[in-house]
């Protein structure tokens, strides 16, 4: 039953991973920011919660309230009328370095106005095992991974079912057009920039409980979005699930029966394969390039 | 070259020349970085701003080249010499195998590739402790002696840094305008025209890569003995992002450009120590600000400075 055990931390894992992807493919889609400061983006929310908590006396509840809104103003809403904005016009390279530099700066300012020991971060369910069929499964990561296909059916629903969610479809996939046809391009854009918000907080407050809160922990949750976007596909929502899901079983059971040393490679050559071969990621359709 | 640009260059050089003698043994240190860095982002100038391609491979030349003449050096008694080209052949190899399947796909995807590439060659740096000993590191990297001239002090060794910038400088600038060079640039305009009028775009952009990754080694060969203490700590992806947040601040595609996104980025936040914690914040902060104001680079603001006042000044 070790098997299940590890397909299941796997699976959770592989759930947040997807959150994180989810938004980051969404950013490329619509906008054409390349966000190097994904996994930074992950690492602020706690602390947003964790300083309500501290300096704001608040209950926990609450704390995540307030943590979800800052992330919403500073992770979308400024992030995108601060830094990308102006960088759009310039091509992918400038803002690729400006978010580069963003990284550093929510890094080490965490680290200079927050803390840089990790921090316990309270966990919004039980830390209990169950038992089912012989195998000790945590409910935490039952939880997780519920909550993960929570939202991202959420999503999904949205998207393809709602009219603004059409609207940012054909955004993504042709801004002129959309434009011609009475799409508010520069609100659906907006609202990407808020749903990769509020999805990399979600991914925070579910993550933080167990690597705990610490200003460095962006660096491998970031280069685990981008691969799980790459593997899954770029260009569609259900190709980066997939990659999440993928990544975080594959890292796991390599952990488990390959070389805890080399557990960080295993996932690196599934991009280069997948790069080399599918270019397009395994559930994406070719990208068309125009000469 | 213009005239005033000679009189520039010999200015430079003469104040890169005097330089250590009025500063630290600290300051001799970071002009010598900043050498170092320099050499490492012309390679990444080469593929990027010349060619058109994004790499995030080049800190794992520039350790493939360190751990290359430290493992030499320390351990088997090889001359520095010998060590030292050892890293650059051996960096040209592997770029070339490394970007002959990575070639195939371009930008955003060959960024992605490259960033693999990096953090795989920094696990093995870190996990095969047989060769490379691992999180411990090597130490007591000798600084070489040429020909009886010792570079065991740092104003030695920074004038063997200085020199083989030069070298360098010297050897790509007459590169860019070769025909070679020319071709480069024809594969970042506009390959498919490139590649109509005959140019094999596979075989030079291949080129590009390997030369621009043998010059990674060329740095990583003297980072080793400059620092005389290397782990694997330096080599991950973040010396990639730095170098390439060096071409771009300095301006990608301008031969002075990595030069002076290596002041940028070794020398700036020495400066911003005084700020003390901040200084990484404040340093993040006018990249952001730069790329803002003007995403060519340093030479791109300096050249829309400069233009306006020419034209008005022309009959």
């Amino acid at each position: 039953m070790a098997l299940l055990q590890i397909l299941i931390s796997g699976l959770a894992t592989g759930a947040i991973y997807a959150l994180v992807a989810v938004g980051f493919m969404l950013l490329w889609q619509t906008s054409q920011t390349i966000n190097f400061a994904q996994g930074e983006f992950v690492m602020l929310p706690a602390f947003f919660v964790l300083a309500a908590m501290k300096f704001g006396g608040l209950p926990f509840g609450w704390a995540l309230v307030i943590g979800m809104l800052a992330s919403l103003i500073v992770l979308g809403v400024v992030f995108k009328y601060l830094l990308v904005d102006p960088m759009l016009k310039h091509g992918v390279l400038p803002l690729v370095i400006s978010t580069i530099a963003f990284a550093l700066f929510l890094k080490e300012g965490v680290k200079e106005w927050y803390a840089a020991e990790a921090q316990p971060f309270p966990a919004v369910w039980s830390n209990d095992n169950i038992e089912i069929g012989g195998a000790v499964l945590s409910v935490q990561n039952l939880v997780i991974i519920a909550v993960a296909i929570a939202a991202v059916a959420l999503l999904q629903w949205f998207l393809a079912r709602t009219r603004t969610g059409r609207c940012m479809q054909a955004t993504a996939q042709n801004p002129a057009l959309a434009r011609i046809l009475g799409v508010r391009v520069e609100l659906m854009i907006l609202y990407t920039f808020l749903i990769n918000a509020a999805l990399v907080a979600l991914a925070s407050f579910l993550i933080s409980p167990i690597y705990l809160a610490k200003f460095s922990n962006g660096e491998t949750l970031g280069l685990a979005a981008f691969i799980a976007a790459i593997v899954g596909g770029f260009n569609q929502v259900r190709g980066a699930i997939a990659g999440g899901l993928v990544l975080g079983v594959v890292d796991n059971l390599a952990a488990a029966y390959i070389s805890t040393q080399y557990r960080a490679a295993i996932p690196l050559f599934l991009l280069i394969a997948v790069i080399l071969f599918r270019p397009q990621g395994l559930l994406g359709r070719a990208e068309e390039r125009s000469v | 070259m213009k005239r005033w640009q000679c009189v520039a260059l010999a200015l430079v050089v003469a104040a890169l020349i005097a330089a250590p003698f009025s500063l630290k043994p600290h300051g001799i240190y970071l002009l010598s970085m900043w050498a170092v860095m320099s050499i490492a982002a012309i390679g990444l100038n080469l593929t990027l701003g010349y060619a058109g391609q994004i790499s995030l491979a080049q800190a794992a030349f520039v350790g493939i080249g360190a751990y290359c003449t430290a493992i030499l050096t320390t351990m088997h008694g090889w001359p520095f010499p010998a060590t030292f080209a050892l890293g650059a052949v051996l960096c040209f190899v592997v770029g070339w195998l490394l970007g002959y399947p990575a070639l195939r796909v371009q930008h955003h995807y060959l960024a992605f590739v490259t960033l693999a590439f990096t953090t795989l060659v920094f696990l093995v740096l870190r996990n095969e402790e047989w060769l490379t000993k691992g999180i411990y590191g090597i130490v007591g990297i000798p600084r070489p002696t040429l020909l009886g001239w010792s570079t065991k002090e740092p104003r030695d060794f920074y004038y063997l840094c200085l020199i083989v910038l030069g070298l360098v400088s010297w050897l790509i600038w007459h590169l860019v305008r070769s025909p070679w060079g020319r071709a480069f640039m024809a594969l970042r305009e506009n390959p498919v025209r490139a590649s109509s009028l005959g140019v094999d775009t596979r075989r030079y952009t291949l080129m590009a890569f390997a030369i621009g990754s043998a010059l990674g080694g060329v740095a990583g060969s003297l980072y080793a003995p400059l620092v005389e203490f290397i782990d694997p700590t330096p080599f991950t992806l973040a010396l990639s992002l730095n170098l390439l947040l060096m071409v771009i601040v300095g301006g990608s595609g301008y031969f002075v450009g990595p030069f002076l996104g290596a002041i940028v980025s070794v020398l700036l936040p020495e400066w911003l120590r005084v700020a003390e914690g901040l200084y990484l914040i404040i340093y993040a902060v006018a990249v952001m600000a730069l790329m803002a104001v003007c995403p060519s680079g340093l030479l791109g603001l300096a050249e829309r400075l400069i233009r306006p006042a020419a034209k008005k000044g022309a009959p």
